[in-house]
């Protein structure tokens, strides 16, 4: 049993603190959803979990069992067993699937017992999870994500998942642009992945369509850069009737802007006047 | 002789060119001392590069004397012809009417001092099996060292040539001269590859020209060389005629690559493509400087220009300078040129996959260069060149 354990995160690009004090543990096997509106700060919680350049934290910490992730540099973070699926995936010229994977699998090796794999047993697993989610083998050679579909581009994600094998995912809108048929694949195999080797998932999603399949223990109402409501699956489908309108007054204050017009906290003041 | 005689006199009555010149902008020409470099004396012994399978001919210049010209039978009963020029003792003409085009010191230069030349020559309608490979090697120290290389493709005829320029460690300096033309419907595909010692300096210059309907896909590697320039005018002459031009370069320690290229549509409906890609590490430095030069006749004709460059060391440094000068307003012309690190998205991707930085770096510096590669006009050689970035790359000092 594997433990995710955010507490009081708060950060974001650039010195904007779009984090507000973020709390959330999961737990292996367990699927939360993380809804919210656009520009609420989804992303860049995804972002600020596995260190991205320019992006800062002001406070908080991030721990997989026990050991605080916010200390190590992104490829350790994925190594110490957290994945993220980007809402946007980049593309990478020149570089093909099959050698980032490679590379990510030696590097695990190479900091533990397990035997390095060979490129051709590199190259059986991604047939396998190409097979299972029934993504075209020729892009497991082609550069990485370049000139694929936005929904090809998700697919590849997922294959990637499937491979790396870690402990937690966030994915990040990993249904935005799939068909019916990919969201089915896709959806069935994190499922599978959460209920077999008991990954704990974190899915950012817009939609109830991928609730279907990924079935969520927990739904967590994200607003302005925090957890404003949790609750069961139930809570995904108020959302599409209420909206987010009436969780808009929990989120939390917004920061102080230094040089703004509201007076400073007075330490020598009266606490009760 | 007289074309060599002609351009000793301009030698002799011009003064070398500064950076002052645009031309020579950014270039090293400022620290150029010509009375270092003497006659080529002993040569040192150089370990010759992997020739492909079953070359069509293998031809070795040793310090601008050419050594051994080998021609397979089968190439040779296909109508290749290959010899060297000194052997004949005829009057090459120069690049151009009488080597004057565009004067440049150094174009002079080399054709007043190569002795020797290889001669290719494809007749009409022949279709050469197997590479042509010439290996011209600079291994005589503080020499001064031009060397020429003429092909000559006829009518509808076919052939690939590669040119591996290679040396000792030495202190000399290499002025090779290549002369290209391409008759109507010809199909050449000619790489060069330099890798010369690290204190060798190099002053090239590519004449292409490509007739009516005909292709030619060519490509520079420069991966050797203290300050290794090479001037590419591809002149486009007849209807329709299409070239390629590629090029990829590393420089490391202080070495500097320079290039210079032309796009000269003269005819209409023409077409080329260029694409240059470098990359610079340690304090290593790099010039592109492109013009396309559209003529008042080229009308319908599409010209394109990329320049790419990754800077891998905080001391590295890369110029980039694209220019158009269009006399007719019935074509496409394009270009673009960049400058910088490695994307830190690119290897935030990768490392989101667990590839710990080092290898990401290193697998996006050999993607960069890929689809150069994979263009290569030589095929088999993709390999080789990703293992030699892949070398530099290893080198660099953190
Ligand atoms: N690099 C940046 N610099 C400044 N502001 C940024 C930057 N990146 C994101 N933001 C801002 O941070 C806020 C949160 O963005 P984020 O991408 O996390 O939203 P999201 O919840 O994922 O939205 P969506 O549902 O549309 O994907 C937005 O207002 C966005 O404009
Ligand atoms: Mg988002």
């Amino acid at each position: 049993m594997s433990e995710l354990v955010i507490s009081g995160l708060r950060g974001g690009p650039d010195g904007k603190e779009i984090l507000r004090g973020l709390d959330l543990v999961v737990r292996s096997g367990e699927v939360h959803a993380l809804m919210g509106p656009n520009g609420s700060g989804k992303s860049t919680l995804s972002h600020v979990l596995m260190g991205r350049p320019g992006y800062e934290v002001t406070g908080g910490t991030v721990t997989l069992d026990g050991v605080d992730l916010l200390a190590l540099p992104t490829w350790k973070r994925a190594q110490a067993g957290l994945f993220l699926g980007l809402q946007y995936p980049t593309e990478v010229p020149g570089v093909s699937l099959l050698d980032a994977m490679e590379a990510s699998l030696r590097a695990r090796a190479g900091g533990s017992s397990l035997p390095v794999p060979t490129m051709d047993e590199v190259a059986a697993m991604l047939l396998a999870e190409a097979e299972r989610i029934g993504f075209d083998e020729r892009f497991l050679i082609r550069p990485l994500n370049v000139g694929l579909s936005g929904g090809e581009k998700k697919r590849n994600e997922t294959l990637q998942l499937g491979v790396l094998t870690p402990k937690f995912a966030v994915l990040d809108e990993i249904d935005s642009g799939l068909d019916v048929d990919a969201l089915k694949a896709v959806s069935r195999r994190v499922m599978q992945s959460a209920q077999t080797d008991g990954l704990g998932v974190l899915a950012i999603t817009h939609y109830n369509r991928l609730l279907d399949e990924l079935r969520p223990d927990v739904v967590h109402v994200f607003v302005k850069g925090a957890i404003v409501a949790s609750g069961g699956p139930e809570l995904a489908l108020e959302l599409e009737t209420t909206g987010y309108e009436p969780y808009a007054r929990l989120a939390p204050d917004e920061p102080t802007p230094i040089g703004s017009g509201r007076p400073l906290l007075d330490p020598f003041a009266d606490p009760f006047a | 002789m007289a074309v060599r005689q002609r351009a000793a006199q301009r030698v002799e009555a011009g003064a070398l060119p500064t950076s002052a010149v645009e031309v020579w902008r950014y270039s090293r020409i400022d620290s150029l001392d010509l009375g270092r470099f003497g006659q080529p004396m002993s040569a040192i012994p150089v370990a010759l590069p992997p020739t492909p399978g079953s070359p069509a001919a293998h031809i070795v210049v040793r310090n601008g004397s050419v050594e051994s010209i080998d021609i397979s039978t089968a190439a040779a009963a296909q109508g290749l012809q290959v010899r060297s020029a000194a052997a004949v003792d005829e009057d090459l003409d120069g690049p151009g009417a009488d080597g004057a085009q565009d004067a440049d010191a150094f174009i002079d230069m080399a054709l007043a001092l190569s002795h020797d030349a290889v001669v290719v020559d494809v007749p009409a309608n022949a279709v050469i099996d197997g590479t042509i490979v010439v290996v011209n090697i600079l291994s005589a120290s503080d020499a001064l060292v031009a060397t020429r290389l003429i092909v000559r493709l006829g009518v509808n005829s076919e052939a690939e040539v590669l040119e591996r320029v290679v040396g000792a460690d030495v202190a000399s300096l290499l002025l090779p001269m290549a002369q290209v033309s391409l008759g109507d419907g010809a199909r050449l595909r000619f790489v060069t590859v330099q890798e010369l010692g690290a204190r060798s300096w190099q002053l090239g210059y590519q004449h292409l020209v490509t007739g009516r309907d005909a292709t030619l896909r060519s490509m520079n590697v420069a991966l050797g060389g203290d300050y290794a320039r090479v001037r590419t005018d591809a002149v486009i002459t007849g209807t329709g005629g299409f070239n390629e031009l590629l090029a990829v370069y590393f420089g490391e320690g202080t070495q500097m690559h320079d290039f210079r290229t032309l796009q000269n549509h003269i005819a209409p409906r023409t077409t080329s493509e260029l694409l240059f890609k470098g990359a610079v590490e340690d304090m290593a430095q790099s010039v592109y400087s492109g013009l396309i030069r559209i003529g008042k006749d080229a009308r319908g004709t599409v010209a394109n220009q990329t320049n790419r460059n990754l800077l891998l060391s905080p001391g590295a440094s890369a110029e980039s300078v694209p220019n158009l000068e269009i006399e007719n307003n019935d074509v496409k012309c394009s270009h673009a040129s960049a400058v910088g690190p490695v994307d830190d998205d690119l290897r935030y991707y990768l490392e989101l996959r667990g590839v710990p930085p080092e290898d990401a770096e290193r697998l996006i510096v050999i993607g960069f260069f890929q689809d150069v590669l994979d263009r290569s006009p030589v095929k088999g050689l993709a390999e080789q060149l990703g293992q030699a970035v892949a070398a530099k790359f290893a080198r660099r000092s953190a």
